[in-house]
């Protein structure tokens, strides 16, 4: 109760001593928010370009285009070695007609498909194949690119591993962003700490003097971090929800355009109180590097 | 209560501050300590405050070796000393009565009860209608007073005053020497020191004179 107390008191503190210097206070917690802000609107971008990456792809598949003039004889022969393959789960086979019927219907190329003299869609086998790695699947279409009237074998999902290789790129640039901005937001804090401390120099002298141990005299410099952390960690939240709420406006007139619901999605609730958490912890790091690097010297005399 | 032996300090650059000191102050008693500006009363004190460390010797105070004191323990030691400082180190960012608060603060005291022992204190130097007064709107004699309720709120066993009555005229001197005598008689150690020999005349009591770093008996 009683260091509880202590607690409460030391908070009250720190937050008045903010309220007594506003301006500053409010550029110091703007410029933590605009440092986190960079690479949590980044990471934001990234899960949602990652969404969208896996709402588009599915499960893996291959498709094989048989060469023109294979006859429905060989086309049954080639289904059915295909269907004891070892690495293939399902076929499905897609008549070069039904493929025509198909490209009528989805894509408003009805026009240009009527006004074919003939039908230039090669019959096509859709495999599903076992697993889902990409060496498997790799080895699995090298495989079938040795077989007999295979005109063209093609891994359906080798755009997702492209784009899962962007976005490992995006993934790390920003943990890089992050790792650089959270040394700015230490050293944002080292430095105010490092300034508090020498305006309040004889107040931590007298202390010193009638019996302040180093853990009361640290305390209100480590909730200062703390809370300036905290309130930069808000900041930057705030500033990336309106811009995401900004960017889904922009967007939503696109997708529109395509027919698509797909907006940025915001921050989870896991994700912002990771994020309060993180900055709240950094500034109290950043305090307390300053505090053990300032507070040794001063010693009364 | 205190005990010195064969006390050497030495400052950085070879000024010897204190030569072969060795006394002992008992549980209750009070003794001024007298001698010219530059004769080390004031690093007596600090020594006995472990705000400066022998150079070599024995300084014991309630029990404790100065000289090899963990700098963890020095807290805990200084909880038991009430330090008078000639230039009073009061905090003129707070009012009277938060500059008093500080030590239970530090003690980490129950605030109602603290804001009791306060006010007891204050009223004790006789400036308890001056608490929420800012220490830079009191007259000197009031800062020394106020300096002394700092010191005695957490009720300590011994109490250190160096030059307490320095820059005051007779009148405030005797105040405050009175504000002495009570607590010596509630069983308070006092080590007070002072070039004053009116002082001495008027409230007598044990003296060490000190000359250039030693003890003149």
């Amino acid at each position: 109760m009683r260091t509880l107390n202590e607690h409460l008191r030391v908070l009250r503190f720190t937050l008045r001593h903010m309220l007594l210097t506003p301006n500053a206070s409010l550029l110091n917690i703007l410029i933590i928010g605009i440092a986190l802000s960079l690479p949590v609107g980044g990471y934001v971008l990234l899960k949602s370009a990652q969404t969208l990456g896996s709402q588009i792809a599915g499960t893996p598949q291959v498709s094989v285009f048989l060469a023109s003039g294979t006859s429905a004889s060989e086309i049954d022969h080639i289904g059915e070695k295909l269907r004891q393959h070892a690495g293939i789960k399902r076929i499905e086979f897609v008549s070069r007609d039904a493929a025509l019927k198909k490209l009528q219907q989805s894509t408003g190329l009805a026009d240009v498909v009527a006004g074919l003299a003939q039908n230039p869609l090669p019959d096509a086998f859709v495999i599903y194949p076992k697993g889902g790695d990409a060496a498997a699947l790799e080895t699995l279409r090298d495989e079938l690119r040795t077989w007999q009237h295979f005109e063209h074998v093609q891994l359906d999902s080798a755009w997702v591993h492209k784009l899962e290789a962007l976005l490992d790129f995006g993934r790390m640039a920003v943990a890089i962003l992050a790792a650089l901005l959270s040394f700015a937001l230490i050293a944002i804090t080292f430095n105010t700490i490092r300034l508090q401390i020498l305006t309040r120099r004889e107040e931590i002298e007298v202390a010193k003097l009638i019996g302040a141990t180093d853990s009361f005299i640290r305390r209100p410099f480590l909730y200062f971090g703390l809370t300036q952390g905290l309130l930069g960690g808000i900041a930057a939240w705030l500033l990336v929800a309106a811009s995401l709420q900004l960017l889904n406006h922009q967007i939503g007139a696109l997708t529109q355009l395509y027919a698509s619901d797909f907006s940025l999605q915001h921050l989870s609730p896991v994700d912002s109180i990771t994020l309060l958490g993180f900055s709240a912890y950094l500034g109290w790091l950043g305090a307390w590097f300053s505090v053990s690097q300032h507070l040794w010297q001063i010693e009364p005399r | 209560m205190i005990k010195f032996n064969q006390v050497y300090k030495r400052y950085p650059g070879g000024h010897e501050a204190l030569k072969n000191l060795s006394f002992d102050v008992a549980e209750g008693e009070m003794v001024y300590l007298t001698g010219h500006s530059g004769a080390g009363k004031s690093t007596l004190l600090k020594l006995i405050a472990a705000i400066e460390r022998p150079s070599s010797g024995g300084v014991l105070v309630k029990g404790q070796n100065i000289r090899s004191i963990k700098p963890a323990a020095i807290p805990h030691l200084r909880r038991n000393i009430g330090l008078i400082f000639q230039d009073h180190k009061l905090l003129f960012d707070r009012n009277a009565f938060d500059n008093v608060m500080l030590p239970l603060q530090i003690c980490g005291f129950d605030h109602r009860e603290s804001a009791k022992r306060v006010r007891a204190a204050l009223d004790k130097v006789g400036l308890l209608d001056r608490e929420k007064a800012n220490p830079v709107a009191l007259s000197g004699g009031e800062q020394q007073r106020l300096c002394i309720a700092r010191a005695i709120v957490n009720r300590p066993t011994i109490l250190l005053a160096d030059e307490p009555t320095g820059n005051l005229d007779t009148e405030y001197s005797n105040e405050i020497m009175n504000i002495f005598k009570s607590f010596h008689q509630v069983g308070v150690t006092l080590l007070i020191s002072t070039h004053d020999e009116s002082i001495l005349r008027q409230f007598p009591a044990r003296a060490l004179h000190l000359k250039k770093g030693e003890l003149q008996t």
